[in-house]
């Protein structure tokens, strides 16, 4: 990602600002200039907040040089507040991971630009403290 | 008296917050590494250590320990006129962590917002500037964070200490306050006990420095000049809390000017998760407020290297009651660990070299 479109998606990826179409009432993320269920282009931004779930997860072995030090990589599929979207699993071995799972936002580094480079920080997951169980709650 | 104990206007603290990574490396594993005999290091009263994952550094940490403050002040994030930031850890040499957490909280662009260095002390710093703000009227909330990913070279007796952790407070007016400063109290002077050169990845200790004429003789001053201002004695403190460079210098310090083991132990978290420099005195501070009751009064005495030591005087509120569980607790993050081996260590903290990062 360039430093230009880091900086402009800034707050979609330190707060998960998405987008919510005002026409057709629903919400999603990443922040787009028109819906992209209905197409209309009556939207405004929209903090995604609420319950987070693990709906699935991959885990990468195979990683690029830049993410070596936190290989294995998982990718996780997560519903928060109704919205659908995927992202960085931290803070779990693959051993910790259980589909349903509750997960809370985290900001954290995603990527660096050599050693001379911008640190581009944005949300990730983590197993909630306190219980990342899929039980009934 | 050139620097005023007790501002006409009253500050307290509204909310605070910590934040502890959950990797832990034991003592004993550091030792074995090194060839350090375990008489080496036992005297420390340190166990195990908290490590920064592999995508933290002292910004994400001390934006956790932020957002944790702010849930328990229970203000709008656009109410916070001044964010800083103390570190000697700091991501950027130039460019400000402050202003990515302001972001990340949503407090910009309305605000004043910096990074400020003076060893372990910087948040310290923070918070007495922030006295002086709030008191002054000039703005009506301050966000002051303490946070560090602690360096330490490989093999050094540092490597034992050297911990990953943040706290953060907001400070406002005294009116709804958790707790009231009653006074507070600076003593410095320039002493060459702890140093780190530009361009130097890891600090250096000048022996002979450490103890008796940086740390001990500071933090004494600090907390005998605050009690001499405000009339008081250790018996009057139902908490006192100290920088933790490791277990034992807290202790030592607090009974030699009089306090008692049941007053320090409360905010002693060093054993549990080693020294995190900025945050030390202030994570004690946060692990004592989380049990807090109203009426009750905390001495905490910061220190950071070069050297320097604040006393604050705090008398906790009735409003701290309910605000208690709105974030999570210290001992909650120090219970959620997952003990580490050296190798997972060295690449966490980059001490390998893959490529250039």
């Amino acid at each position: 990602m360039s430093i230009a479109r880091h900086w402009r998606r800034r707050h979609n990826l330190y707060r998960l600002i998405g987008t919510r179409c005002r026409s057709c009432g629903r919400t999603f993320y990443p922040q787009a200039q028109r819906c992209i269920y209905c197409g209309s282009s009556d939207v405004e931004q929209a903090r995604i907040d609420g319950e987070a779930r693990l709906l699935s997860y991959s885990i990468v072995y195979s990683v690029t040089d830049e993410a070596r030090y936190e290989a294995p990589v998982i990718l996780g599929l997560v519903e928060v507040g109704g919205v659908k979207l995927i992202t960085e699993i931290t803070d779990a071995s693959p051993g910790e991971l259980e589909v349903g799972m509750r997960l809370e936002p985290v900001l954290r580094k995603v990527s660096i630009h050599g050693e001379s480079g911008l640190i581009y920080y944005a949300v990730k997951f983590r197993p909630a403290m306190g219980g990342g169980g899929s039980g009934e709650d | 008296m050139t620097l005023q104990a007790r501002p006409e206007k009253g500050s307290g603290i509204h909310g605070w917050g910590a934040y502890i990574p959950r990797y832990r490396l034991p003592l004993k594993l550091i030792a074995s590494t090194w060839g350090w005999h375990e008489d080496q290091y036992k005297g420390l009263n340190v166990r195990e250590k908290a490590i920064a994952g592999p995508d933290e550094d002292s910004t994400t940490m001390g934006y956790e320990a932020a957002l944790n403050a702010l849930k328990r002040a229970k203000i709008d994030p656009s109410e916070v006129g001044a964010v800083f930031f103390g570190t000697e850890s700091k991501p950027y040499a130039v460019k400000p962590s402050a202003t990515i957490i302001a972001e990340a909280l949503g407090i910009t662009p309305i605000t004043m917002a910096s990074d400020l260095e003076f060893a372990c002390r910087a948040a310290s710093e923070a918070m007495r500037s922030s006295i002086g703000l709030v008191s002054s009227g000039m703005l009506k909330y301050s966000l002051v964070i303490g946070s560090d990913t602690a360096q330490a070279q490989p093999g050094d007796v540092l490597e034992f200490t050297a911990a990953s952790g943040a706290a953060a407070f907001i400070l406002g007016p005294s009116s709804g306050a958790s707790a009231v400063f009653e006074g507070s109290y600076t003593y410095v002077t320039d002493t060459p006990d702890f140093w780190r050169r530009s361009l130097q990845p890891y600090p250096r200790h000048g022996e002979g420095f450490t103890g008796e004429p940086a740390y001990f003789h500071h933090i004494i001053n600090s907390v005998k000049g605050l009690l001499e201002e405000l009339g008081l004695k250790p018996g009057d403190f139902d908490y006192a809390i100290f920088h933790q460079p490791n277990g034992k210098f807290p202790v030592r310090v607090g009974l030699r000017l009089g306090f008692t083991m049941e007053q320090i132990e409360p905010g002693l978290v060093t054993p549990m998760i080693g020294n995190t420099y900025n945050a030390s005195a202030l994570m004690g501070l946060a692990r004592v407020l989380d049990r807090a009751r109203p009426g009750e009064r905390i001495l905490v005495a910061p220190f950071g290297s070069g050297a320097g030591s604040d006393a604050y005087s705090l008398i906790v509120t009735d409003e701290i009651v309910e605000r208690h569980d709105l974030a999570p607790k210290v001992d909650d993050y120090i219970a959620r660990r997952v003990e580490v081996d050296y190798g997972f260590y060295t690449r966490y903290r980059g001490k390998i070299r893959l490529m250039p990062r």
